[in-house]
């Protein structure tokens, strides 16, 4: 029988799959339910992310909104220049700074392998460069996560600049078509809601067989004691380094799903607090819990989407009250409740056995 | 006696935090082939000397070498691990989140090459692991977290997590602290099996009667300087010996 996380990997693989079918075959969906449930799907990858490292590794990044960022920026980049070569519109922030044509680095990015080769490669640079240094002079715990948060605050900042060519305070959006389909075409959303829950499925799985290797025993270890490692004769940075960069590459295919399926992308996607609740998804849905990490997404982010819509004002608060409430009865997540209720669940069975024992 | 007799030769060696001097001036040696006991009041400077060794402390002067040829002094710590120091630290420590069988696989592939360290476990590794299981007396739970063992179990588990991965040199430290009798008699015969011409065993005790019955020879350190070295029993008669230390136990009693 397959394990949980497997049995959710193949789910929402084939769930993906046959959205996609299903939009080719001219099936209507609701544009508004395919577009929540891709940014969800997004959301959960982004959580699935973030609980490779923080979950598996012990290691709390309270910036990953960067990572998820740089996918976000460079797929925008890519749908801003095919609609100025479709449609010849220039993005706003051309007309803005008066430019007659786009900044030199936006060269080749219409191509969408391309765009998926420059993310990994930015992406991992990135992450690498960060990583080495960070993990080398052994920066951990809060120390790691305070470095990790003044990193995406310096990344807003940037971007809040309007002659980066990245579209300032304003953002980047007018975009036109992805892989030839229109955005206002009804097909799109489902498509990209397809696409979404395929690759998450497939993270999902790769995730499992990474935290089930080797590899992923060091990582256990490490968040465990890593001193202990050290001892052995292990260095802890190569692991720390590998879990961090493959973090980092899921992270940003969260923002290049996201970004199409939202149609904007600004400098608030680097705002410390979106990444601080990449963070609050994992420890609400359960650290160490690949589904919990999916389930945590899942359900702080559709309360989101239901709550700011009836009581925008409220939701910090829920928000707030939801997760002192976890941290308390529930340290380890809803991951820990289900645990709790299976175990109960267990003894409860067993329990006629223990009379005839005693 | 050649030079590669030496497992560990320490010249000089200082050690101080701040203005507060722990070693001071030390010269020591371990050769191969022998177990030797540490001992030494509270304080003395015994995890320190073991810390220097590791890699944990940095020592201020001193020279510090492995093996007859391995000058310590710039390695970090897994490099000197890998040199076949094997440290059981004085609290237990091990990873009570994995399987008792998972503390020994990442152990067997700790010292190797990170890409070695992750490809499957070759039949010859699967032996040693079980092998290493028999002789710390865990194989009937390979399959156990390691955080629900005993405590005297614990403290096998972290010696079995040294012996897998071949050591030079086990260093260990208070082996045998908050185990009974029985379990000190298990692990008084498990040393004696490791000793061989091609290991050097450093047990840092408070237990004489373990000391004596383990150990070639012993050091007593006493703040941060070697006060006498030989046989037990020589130590124990030495008049230095019994006012700092064995006088001062006596009268705790
Ligand atoms: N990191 C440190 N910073 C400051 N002082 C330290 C540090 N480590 C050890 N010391 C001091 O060095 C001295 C020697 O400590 P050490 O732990 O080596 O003693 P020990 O001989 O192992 O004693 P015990 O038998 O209690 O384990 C103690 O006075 C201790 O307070
Ligand atoms: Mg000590």
């Amino acid at each position: 029988m397959l394990r949980s996380s497997e049995k959710f990997a193949v789910i929402f693989f084939l769930a993906g799959s046959l959205l996609v079918m299903a939009s080719f075959m001219g099936i209507e969906t609701s544009t508004y339910l395919m577009n929540l449930i891709g940014q969800i799907a997004a959301f959960s990858l982004l959580a699935l992310s973030l609980d490779l490292i923080w979950g598996f590794c012990g290691i709390l990044s309270l910036g990953h909104g960067l990572y998820f960022a740089i996918g976000g920026y460079l797929v925008a980049m890519h749908l801003v220049k095919v609609a100025f070569e479709k449609t010849g519109t220039p993005p706003d922030f051309m007309l803005f700074m008066g430019w007659e044509e786009l900044p030199a680095y936006y060269f080749g990015i219409e191509s969408f392998a391309y765009l998926l080769f420059i993310v990994f490669v930015v992406t991992l640079s990135v992450s690498l460069i960060f990583g080495y240094f960070s993990f080398r002079s052994r920066v951990t715990g809060v120390y790691f996560a305070i470095i990790t948060q003044a990193l995406v605050y310096m990344a807003m900042l940037f971007m809040f600049r309007n002659d980066t060519g990245f579209g300032g305070n304003n953002g980047m959006t007018g975009f036109s078509e992805i892989f030839g389909l229109n955005f206002r075409e009804n097909k799109t959303a489902t498509v990209l809601c397809g696409i979404s829950l395929a690759v998450l499925g497939l993270s999902l799985l790769g995730c499992k067989k990474l935290v089930d290797a080797p590899l992923g025993r060091f990582m256990r270890a490490v968040k465990e004691d890593e001193s202990r490692l050290r001892f052995l004769g292990f260095d802890t940075v190569y692991v720390k380094l590998t879990a961090w960069c493959i973090s980092a590459i899921l992270a940003a295919i969260a923002g290049l799903l996201y970004v199409p399926q939202v149609g904007i992308i600004n400098p608030r996607v680097l705002s410390p607090e979106l990444s601080i609740e990449i963070a609050v998804w994992v420890a609400i849905g359960g650290r160490g819990s690949l589904i919990g990490a999916i389930f945590g997404a899942v359900v702080v982010s559709g309360l989101k989407f239901i709550l700011t819509g009836l009581v925008p004002e409220l939701w910090p608060f829920i928000l707030a009250i939801l997760v002192v409430g976890i941290v308390i009865y529930l340290p380890n997540g809803f991951s820990d409740g289900v645990k709790v209720f299976s175990s109960n669940a267990r003894s409860l069975v067993s329990a006629p056995h223990r009379k005839l024992q005693s | 006696m050649t030079k590669f007799d030496q497992a560990i030769y320490v010249s000089g060696l200082n050690v101080s935090f701040g203005a507060f001097s722990v070693l001071k001036n030390l010269s020591w040696l371990v050769n191969f082939g022998e177990v030797k006991g540490v001992i030494g009041p509270n304080g003395a400077g015994k995890t320190t000397l073991l810390d220097a060794l590791t890699g944990k402390t940095e020592y201020q002067t001193g020279d510090i070498v492995v093996r007859g040829r391995h000058n310590i002094k710039d390695a970090n710590e897994p490099a000197i691990a890998r040199l076949g120091l094997g440290r059981k630290f004085q609290k237990p420590s091990i990873f009570s989140g994995l399987s008792v069988f998972e503390n020994l696989e990442i152990a067997l592939r700790s010292g190797k090459a990170i890409l070695q360290s992750i490809n499957q476990l070759s039949p010859h590794e699967q032996k040693k692991i079980n092998e290493t299981a028999i002789l710390i007396g865990l194989s009937d739970c390979l399959g156990k977290d390691a955080g629900t063992l005993a405590h005297g179990q614990k403290q096998w588990l972290e010696i079995g997590m040294l012996i897998v991965a071949n050591p030079a040199v086990l260093l260990l430290d208070e082996p045998v602290a908050g185990m009974n009798g029985e379990e000190r008699t298990k692990t008084a015969a498990l040393i004696d099996k490791l000793k061989g011409p091609e290991m050097a065993i450093v047990v840092v005790e408070h237990d004489m009667q373990f000391v004596e019955t383990v150990c070639d020879s012993v050091t007593v350190l006493h703040d941060g300087q070697i006060l006498v070295e030989g046989p037990m029993q020589a130590v124990k008669s030495n008049q230095q010996v019994i006012d700092v230390y064995l006088g001062r136990d006596s009268e705790n009693a």
